[in-house]
């Protein structure tokens, strides 16, 4: 039976138009620009100076304390400094400066094609390795990989859950990485398995990606203890509480992390990037990154280093697209709109969409209609049209009262509501002020 | 280049908007506005146009003129509120009395409360029930069908909803009442509307054609229609059963007055019902149960209009204490 | 008929005397004792309830004042000293006397100074955009213009100016609650001593950018040239992350950083337009040849 979560979700169109494209390399020009702090937590200390020669894969930056990940160079050349550089939404933040010259990589890295199915190095080991590769969650949320997978005391997990839902309309880079990595990402689960301690693993993949699924299961054979579950599409499917639900059936209790239910969700690209770091010694220093959107003349999937300008991705596709309206870094439901075209890629950035100018702006907002269907989407169970007027009125208190820190900001809510009131706009918004996330700037 | 737009996550937006589902509402209302275009002819098209377009007129000017708003009439809301209401009114209504009508469903039923989405009561009830108050005797006097015609003369009669209640207060019983001689009809006519009523209720199957399409549209749940069904099934078949003489069966309850109407397409107006499945449910079966307390033992032989607007002004309650279950909610 | 009369009346009687029994009762039992100089207190506030104190309203500012023993850290922004003076009468304790302020806007990036380069289609806040990205303009340090403050001003003291989109106190009204400055995300709202005769100097940016970035971004930004300082009397202007302060306790109004500011960021307020230069020294000529007039 293909499983699936009961409560809300939609499922907008998919667009996957770039699944055919296959995964191209991208190699960076110029200079490159790698932010310091590329995961939540406390950001990288640099340990670089001006000057310095480095390799590709080359340690540049020291993770600073537990939640915080290592950052690597992304390519051969000389350092230039720290500087503040603009991010995708034209943030300021400090950033290590290479030149690139060549593309030299370090010794220690296994370059070649071969797949290592050794699977003889110890839990700890493969902790280590990890960590020592600055690995984060490639979903999007890009939480520090060896965090989440370090199991708290008293807690055991009993299951893995790979994330290969990619719910997200147009996204189609963890689907090539299944159709053409299939090997390589499930001796990357058999690692995790160990890593964690358990026999059982999980691979949720929506029906859409049936051929997908045909490889994974076909290869699956050789390997034990990993199971393709076919999910129904739908959003937001790929949402961690969500995941488990569809295939364990198990809630995530509420303001419970979800090892509470046994389960730890790995995403696709980073189950791929662990076999990296540990069967190859690669570091996290490039990612696949889709490129796509209804008016580019050619849709693809590129391997992208860390730190490449966003225009040099925009020439690889030939040019900044006519009829371009909004360009989103990520998913169309969960991604954030680029406002600085010259910006670095970064380690979480699976995505580069690209929306026409008639689709690009939100539809006339009107008065709420109280049809509720926003609290029919709502995949948590909460009330958006009551959150939203709370947190436009700046409720906390009610806020809080009414369950505001459930909201995953999936935006399922503004995606259905008739009236198009900006619904997820003002909760994550109430959210981060009842919850006393707001920080003044210095 | 031109400037990019940016705005907060999510970028793509679903199939509907406030617009398109009144569109549908109105699709829906079709069949049964053709079918009483049929049956009362030209005295029917008179009302619902001049209920329309005053509705419509009377949304505008107010915005325009009283609250010097950008008049929404565009959204279709108050097309809707004038079919409806004319859908509420007896064929053969004074032409006036349905411009009254239309003030009051919009004026006071909609635009005092801030327009549509705040007001609490569904507008085109609150004129229908305006109406019924205030002119009992042209708003009971039902024009008979007949076949399409031209003619403003119609014969008038009672509706069956209202025969079995003189017939009760004359002290007949149910089998007596349906040997008389004003008791004309069977469950078919009721089923095409070949009974007298309001304009739009009288066919059972032309609304029940537009409720599915409501559903397939997914303009309206499942949930208050049914329960409404369900709960007069339930309660008017208990009374059925403990004294078949007295009470009427579920399936004349089901098929005659305001039921239908009222349960698809006035009880599930999104602005006056709960917005929890669970709060729906409540709300359905409440106004199930009241309209056959009122039909059965109250003066009015009809009841729906009464229990949607008493239900109405308990939603605010419905909503405050019936929340949906929370993800992973602890016990 | 009589007896109808007297029925009603015994009846009324009888209903008003159990009514008056009951409401005594009740009052008697509920009874809260409460200081009466609360309600004295707070009946000498303005009862604005803006919670410019920092507390919730004026009710609670006065039940604070009444518990407190040491009164002159707290402050009506809206009555300012007048209305102290009356507490402190009221309750016998001792307030000190404060400036009063007003709330300045520290950004001059209009339309026309500031190019918009991006345009923004979420919500209409100026938080929820803030949370999404630098802004719609080059200076991610500017106004949004959305508007944020406005609802929050209890005095309708701040508007939106529709062509420069740009916020506009009008000091006539406000009161410095502060409900403004904690409701703008970037922070350009800031209380200033309103000054004598309401004669103010400020830099009107808060760009931190250095100088060629801040200068693309706004025709009026602080590029951080530093040439207020260095012809600043006073001492009054200091300098960081490229951007320059007025203190304004140390400013004696001079103007000479309003003229020689490069960007024409500094700004001066209700000061009487200034007489051209060249007319200045003529009138200086004149008088002196007057008083030599005078002397022979």
């Amino acid at each position: 039976m293909i499983k699936t979560f009961k409560r809300g979700g939609v499922h907008p169109h998919e667009n996957k138009i770039s699944q055919n494209a296959a995964l191209e390399q991208l190699l960076p020009e110029g200079i490159v620009r790698i932010f310091i702090s590329q995961h939540i937590g406390a950001p990288a200390e640099c340990i670089v100076a001006k000057g310095d020669k480095v390799k590709v894969g080359q340690l540049i930056a020291k993770a600073n304390g537990f939640v915080s990940v290592n950052v690597h160079s992304s390519v051969s050349g000389t350092v230039l400094g720290m500087e503040d550089v603009a991010d995708y939404q034209g943030i300021k933040k400090p950033a290590i400066c290479i030149q690139v010259e060549g593309d030299e990589w370090d010794e220690n890295i296994d370059r070649s094609s071969e797949i290592n199915r050794d699977l003889s190095k110890s839990a700890e080991e493969i902790l280590a390795k990890i960590t020592e590769a600055g690995l984060v969650g490639l979903g999007g949320a890009t939480f520090p990989t060896h965090v989440k997978l370090a199991v708290p005391k008293g807690k055991t997990a009993k299951a893995i859950i790979i994330n290969g839902a990619e719910c997200e309309p147009y996204l189609t880079s963890d689907h090539r990485v299944m159709l053409e990595k299939g090997e390589e990402l499930l001796i990357g689960v058999q690692l995790l398995k160990k890593t964690v301690n358990v026999d059982k693993a999980y691979i949720g993949i929506e029906t859409n990606k049936q051929d997908a699924i045909d490889n994974l299961t076909k290869l699956s054979a050789n390997y034990s203890g990993i199971e393709i579950v076919p999910l129904v599409p739908k959003y937001p499917q790929g949402g961690e509480k969500q995941l488990i639900k569809s295939i364990t059936g198990l809630e995530v209790p509420d303001r419970a992390l979800p090892i509470e239910t046994g389960c730890i969700v790995s995403n696709i690209c980073t189950t791929f990037a662990v076999y990296e770091a540990v069967q190859k010694n690669k570091p996290l220093f490039e990612n696949s990154v889709t490129i796509t959107g209804k008016n580019l003349k050619v849709q693809k999937n590129f391997i992208v280093r860390v730190g490449t300008p966003l225009s040099q991705l925009i020439n690889a596709i030939g040019g900044f697209p006519e009829n371009t309206g909004k360009v989103i870094s990520g998913g169309p439901m969960m991604g954030r709109a680029i406002s600085n075209l010259d910006a670095p890629t970064l380690k979480g950035s699976g995505a580069v969409l690209f929306i026409t100018k008639d689709e690009a702006k939100r539809g006339v907002k009107s008065n709420c209609i109280r049809c509720s269907k926003c609290v029919a989407a709502c995949p948590m169970g909460l009330q958006p049209f009551l959150l939203y007027k709370l947190a436009e009125l700046n409720m906390l208190e009610d806020l809080k009262e009414h369950a505001v820190h459930a909201c995953i900001e999936c935006g399922c809510c503004l995606y259905t509501c008739p009236a198009n009131l900006p619904l997820v706009d003002y909760i994550r918004l109430g959210k981060t002020r009842a919850m006393k996330l707001i920080v003044k700037p210095k | 280049m031109d400037k990019l737009i940016i705005s907060p996550s999510p970028h793509v937006h679903g199939e509907f908007n406030t617009k398109r589902l009144m569109r549908d509402v109105i699709i829906a209302l079709l069949p049964a506005m053709l079918v009483s275009f049929w049956f009362f002819g030209i005295n029917a098209i008179v009302v619902v146009g001049v209920s329309v377009i005053s509705c419509v007129v009377f949304e505008y000017l107010i915005q325009k003129y009283l609250l010097k708003t950008t008049p929404t009439i565009s959204d279709l809301s108050a097309v809707v509120t004038g079919l409806i209401l004319s859908f509420n009114l007896p064929p053969n209504l004074p032409v006036w009395l349905v411009v009254v009508g239309c003030f009051i469903a919009i004026g006071v039923g909609k635009m005092t409360f801030g327009g549509l989405g705040n007001n609490p009561f569904n507008p085109a009830l609150v004129g229908r029930v305006f109406l019924l108050i205030a002119r009992p005797v042209e708003m009971t006097t039902w024009a008979l069908p007949s076949t399409f015609s031209l003619s403003f003369d119609a014969t008038t009669g009672a509706t069956p909803l209202a025969i079995i209640k003189e017939g009760l207060k004359n002290g007949q019983t149910i089998e007596q009442i349906k040997e008389s001689a004003d008791y004309t009809f069977n469950y078919l006519d009721t089923l095409f509307g070949h009974i007298g009523g309001s304009l739009g209720e009288v066919s059972a199957l032309a609304l029940l054609i537009g409720f599915v399409y409501l559903l397939v549209r997914k303009v309206i749940t499942w949930h208050i229609p049914v329960t409404i069904f369900l709960s007069v099934i339930i309660f008017s078949g208990t009374l059925f059963l403990i004294n078949p003489d007295r009470f009427i069966d579920p399936v004349f309850h089901l098929l005659t007055g305001g039921m239908i109407l009222g349960a698809v397409y006035m009880a599930t107006d999104y602005v006056t019902s709960p917005m929890t499945p669970k709060g729906m449910i409540i709300y359905g079966a409440g106004i199930g149960l009241l309209t056959i307390i009122i039909r059965t033992f109250g003066s009015y032989p009809e009841g729906m209009s009464f229990a949607i607007l008493f239900f109405n002004a308990l939603v605010p309650l419905i909503n405050k204490y019936i929340k949906p279950k929370l993800f992973g909610e602890i016990k | 008929m009589d007896s109808i009369i007297l029925t009603t009346v015994i009846m009324l009687g009888v209903l008003a005397a159990t009514l008056a029994v009951v409401l005594f009762v009740v009052a008697q039992k509920f009874k809260v004792i409460e200081d009466a100089r609360i309600g004295e207190t707070e009946n000498t506030l303005p009862g604005a309830n803006c919670g410019g104190c920092g507390y919730t309203g004026c009710r609670a500012f006065a039940e604070a004042l009444v518990k407190a023993d040491d009164i002159s850290n707290m402050f009506c922004p809206v009555g300012g000293n007048a209305t102290m003076s009356k507490v402190a009468e009221v309750l016998g304790k001792t307030v000190e006397v404060k400036e009063s302020l007003v709330a300045v806007v520290r950004c001059s990036g209009s339309c026309e100074n500031r190019p918009r380069v991006n345009e923004f289609d979420g919500a209409v806040s100026c938080s929820v955009m803030a949370a999404t990205y630098s802004g719609d303009t080059d200076c991610s340090f500017g106004c949004f213009g959305k508007g944020d403050c406005v609802p929050v001003c209890n005095f309708d003291a701040i508007s939106i100016n529709k062509e420069t989109l740009l916020p506009e106190v009008d000091e006539n009204k406000c009161t410095a609650c502060g409900a403004c400055v904690k409701a703008c995300p970037k922070f350009i709202i800031e209380l200033r001593k309103k000054g004598i005769k309401s004669r103010r100097i400020y830099v009107s940016c808060m760009n931190k950018d250095k100088g060629a970035i801040a200068r693309k971004a706004c025709k009026t930004a602080c590029i951080g040239c530093a040439i207020c300082r260095k012809n600043c009397e006073f001492d009054a202007i200091t300098i960081e992350n490229f951007l320059a302060y007025i203190d304004a306790d140390k400013c004696r109004l001079c103007r000479k950083c309003v003229d020689v500011c490069p960007q024409k960021s500094i700004i001066e307020l209700n000061f009487p337009p200034r007489k051209p230069r060249i007319e200045t020294q003529e009138i200086k000529a004149a008088g002196t040849v007057n008083t030599e007039v005078i002397t022979n």
